[in-house]
């Protein structure tokens, strides 16, 4: 008895959510959250590996989802590496070799650095409102937080990721946690984030820990961000090819 | 009753040196035959043992079990220790009291990745997909350039001199168009799987004139792809081979088994774990088909070799009809023509065999040190996947020094053992019947 009251409480609660805030809503919420017309930030990557972890330092300048530069600073290995993402197309520059190689095929599915992260996930930032469908699947507490669960599903062709699950913090209205599915519906990556704080207004994460599925033993990528700033300008110059060799 | 006998048949040469020439070619030819047979299933696991699996391979335990996906994160480390504990402790003397043949240990990193072409502005002319071969060619005494037969297989350019010199095969660098002396970028991992380039120079190309088996390999030393690879005294494996490169199963399993017992801890996953030839893929079938091959084939030409010497020692005792009449008149026994008879063979017989086995002996070392080519024929077959040795060399085994006496001495012996059997069957009256006519 009981169990059915919970269960009828549980659900007259989603209705009342969901019915403040529509599907599309929230989505959209979640993107503006994630998303900014520019973005400037210094992170660390940390690789947990079968053996050894390694922690990577980064630079990024970002301009909407089209423009992005990346430095790497260290450690000494990775020092002066540098990426640039143009649209669709991807290059990188490595000091060793002073060598430009554009990044593209079967290539952009190799891990960054790696890390859990293919070269794929880092260009797929489109808002997911473009890019995905949204179903409300049900609604579930997560360390004490009130999260809707949503099912996307791809409504465009040639995504890493047809179909994801994420819980979506009410308050926050950002996706605590994914699971990234191939179209066959082999779960093929994890994300969670964590350390949320407000920064200039909108509510992001501090650290993101990325896992992939397929490797076996993995322990997954923690990606931290240690400074960022949102919409600022940035000289367009940045993201020209001849700045990757400086 | 042996330096008579001995003297009889050296002065009757029409007695001894037709029958000694007959087995002297037979004991040669089957002396030869299964040296060369030997040596030709052994070249065919010799080509898979040099470039995927060594007689015997050393890899992490988590290594052997995802090997297939180059896994270089799960390399073996300290690899200069793990060589010297290899040769110091090794060869042992197994249960039975028999030496482990020698083997020499040599370190591999194998790995795959991207081989990208600058033009000459540094951006990308050509990619490809490249699998590679990290190998020890520049330390010294090392036999890597002769098992993998480069001088041999190198089509231009010249064998790598520095840790960054890379041979290409001709394929893929016709492919990719690549000209000797241009740099070319590889992209791929390093073993903790960060992105990594590094420069090679193409110092030369090369055919394995092993069908597609080489098509997208490149080979650098084992110095260069440890820089490329950040692995650093790291190794995908180590690679051991016999001194003489003849592959023999049951001694390969013993020292595997035995390694695996005292040095393997089945609890860690980066602990050293020792692979047999037959424990790749499908290899362990293919030992055993070629074991069986080796044993019927060698079985049928045998038979058929004792039969022809059975039949000449047979033909031998036939022909002395009249002459042992002419000994059973005078009065010797029955007993001690028989004897005498077999004692003739067996001194026939051992002089063709050890005379044969010699000549087959020598013939076989000469084959297993030249080989015999069969480039031509087996250039026909390129486009085959088949991974084929074009040069056949054959192998002294130890079973060679005794496999002739079967047919050299027991079926002649066996031959004359039939044919004196009539000596008894004789009776003395029919015996002087004979003699009267």
């Amino acid at each position: 008895m009981i169990k059915i009251l919970i269960s009828i409480l549980s659900f007259a609660f989603l209705l009342g959510q969901s019915n403040d805030m529509s599907v599309q809503d929230i989505i959209r919420a979640m993107d503006e959250n994630l998303n900014a017309k520019s973005r400037v930030l210094t992170s660390k990557m940390v690789v947990h590996g079968r053996r050894t972890s390694r922690t990577i330092e980064s630079k990024n300048w970002v301009i909407g989802i089209d423009l992005a530069f990346t430095e790497y600073l260290s450690p000494p290995r990775e020092k002066g590496t540098k990426m640039l993402k143009l649209g669709d197309k991807l290059w990188t520059y490595s000091p060793q070799t002073d060598r430009v190689i554009q990044i593209s095929g079967h290539m952009l599915r190799q891990s960054v650095m790696g890390s859990d992260m293919s070269y794929n996930d880092m260009m797929e930032d489109r808002p997911l409102i473009e890019l995905y469908e949204a179903t409300l699947e049900g609604s579930e507490e997560i360390d004490g937080r009130s999260h809707w669960i949503m099912l996307l599903e791809a409504k465009v062709k040639g995504l890493s990721y047809p179909k994801r699950r994420a819980w979506i913090d009410k308050e926050y209205l950002l996706p605590t946690k994914e699971e990234l599915y191939a179209k066959s519906g082999k779960l093929l990556k994890t994300s969670t984030m964590d350390g949320i704080k407000k920064v200039q207004g909108r509510w992001f994460p501090s650290r993101f820990i990325y896992k992939d599925e397929l490797k076996r033993n993995s322990k997954g990528t923690e990606w931290i961000i240690d400074e960022i700033a949102f919409d600022i300008d940035i000289p367009e110059s940045r993201f020209s090819k001849a700045l990757l060799r400086k | 009753m042996i330096k008579f006998l001995t003297k009889g048949l050296l002065r009757d040469r029409s007695r001894s040196l037709f029958p000694v020439l007959v087995i002297t070619l037979t004991v040669t030819l089957v002396i030869f035959t299964i040296g060369f047979m030997q040596g030709m299933l052994n070249n065919l696991l010799l080509d898979t043992a040099v470039i995927l699996t060594g007689h015997e391979k050393v890899v992490t335990r988590a290594y052997s079990e995802e090997s297939q996906l180059m896994p270089n994160d799960l390399a073996l480390m300290d690899v200069d220790q793990l060589i010297e504990n290899l040769e110091q402790e090794y060869p042992l003397v197994d249960e039975l009291g028999r030496d482990y043949p020698n083997f020499f240990w040599t370190p591999r990193i194998t790995f795959a990745g991207l081989l990208d072409v600058p033009d000459e502005n540094g951006e990308t002319k050509a990619q490809g997909p490249v699998i590679a071969f990290g190998i020890d060619f520049l330390s010294n005494g090392s036999r890597q350039v002769e098992i993998w037969e480069l001088e041999r297989s190198l089509v231009s350019g010249k064998l790598p001199e520095n840790s960054n010199d890379a041979l290409i095969s001709s394929k893929m660098a016709d492919q990719l168009n690549i000209r000797i002396g241009e740099s070319v970028t590889f992209i791929g991992s390093t073993m903790d799987n960060a992105f990594t380039t590094y420069n090679f120079n193409m110092s030369g190309t090369f055919n394995l004139r092993k069908g597609q088996t080489d098509k997208q390999m490149m080979l650098v030393d084992l110095s260069g792809a440890r820089a490329a690879l950040d692995m650093d005294n790291a190794a995908s494996a180590i690679f051991g081979f016999t001194h003489s490169l003849y592959y023999d199963d049951e001694t390969a399993v013993a020292l595997r088994t035995e390694y695996n017992k005292i040095k393997s801890d089945s609890l860690d996953i980066f602990s050293p774990f020792m692979l047999a030839l037959r424990d790749g893929n499908q290899m362990g079938t293919m030992v055993d088909i070629s074991g069986a091959m080796m044993a019927i084939m060698g079985g049928i030409f045998l038979v058929i070799v004792m039969i022809v010497l059975w039949n000449m020692g047979l033909m031998n005792g036939l022909r002395r009809y009249g002459e042992i009449g002419l000994r059973l008149a005078m009065g010797e026994s029955k007993g001690q023509v028989y004897r005498s008879m077999i004692s003739e063979a067996v001194i026939i017989g051992l002089t063709g065999t050890v005379v044969g086995t010699g000549i087959g002996l020598s013939i076989t070392y000469y084959v297993q040190e030249n080989g015999i080519d069969y480039t031509k024929g087996i250039e026909a077959l390129s486009n085959s996947s088949m991974v084929m040795p074009n040069i056949f060399y054959a192998q002294v085994t130890p079973d060679l020094f005794y496999i002739g006496f079967i047919p050299g001495v027991l079926a002649t012996v066996l031959g004359t053992m039939l044919a004196g059997m009539a000596i008894y069957k004789r009776e003395m009256a029919q015996l002087f019947k004979e003699l009267e006519t």
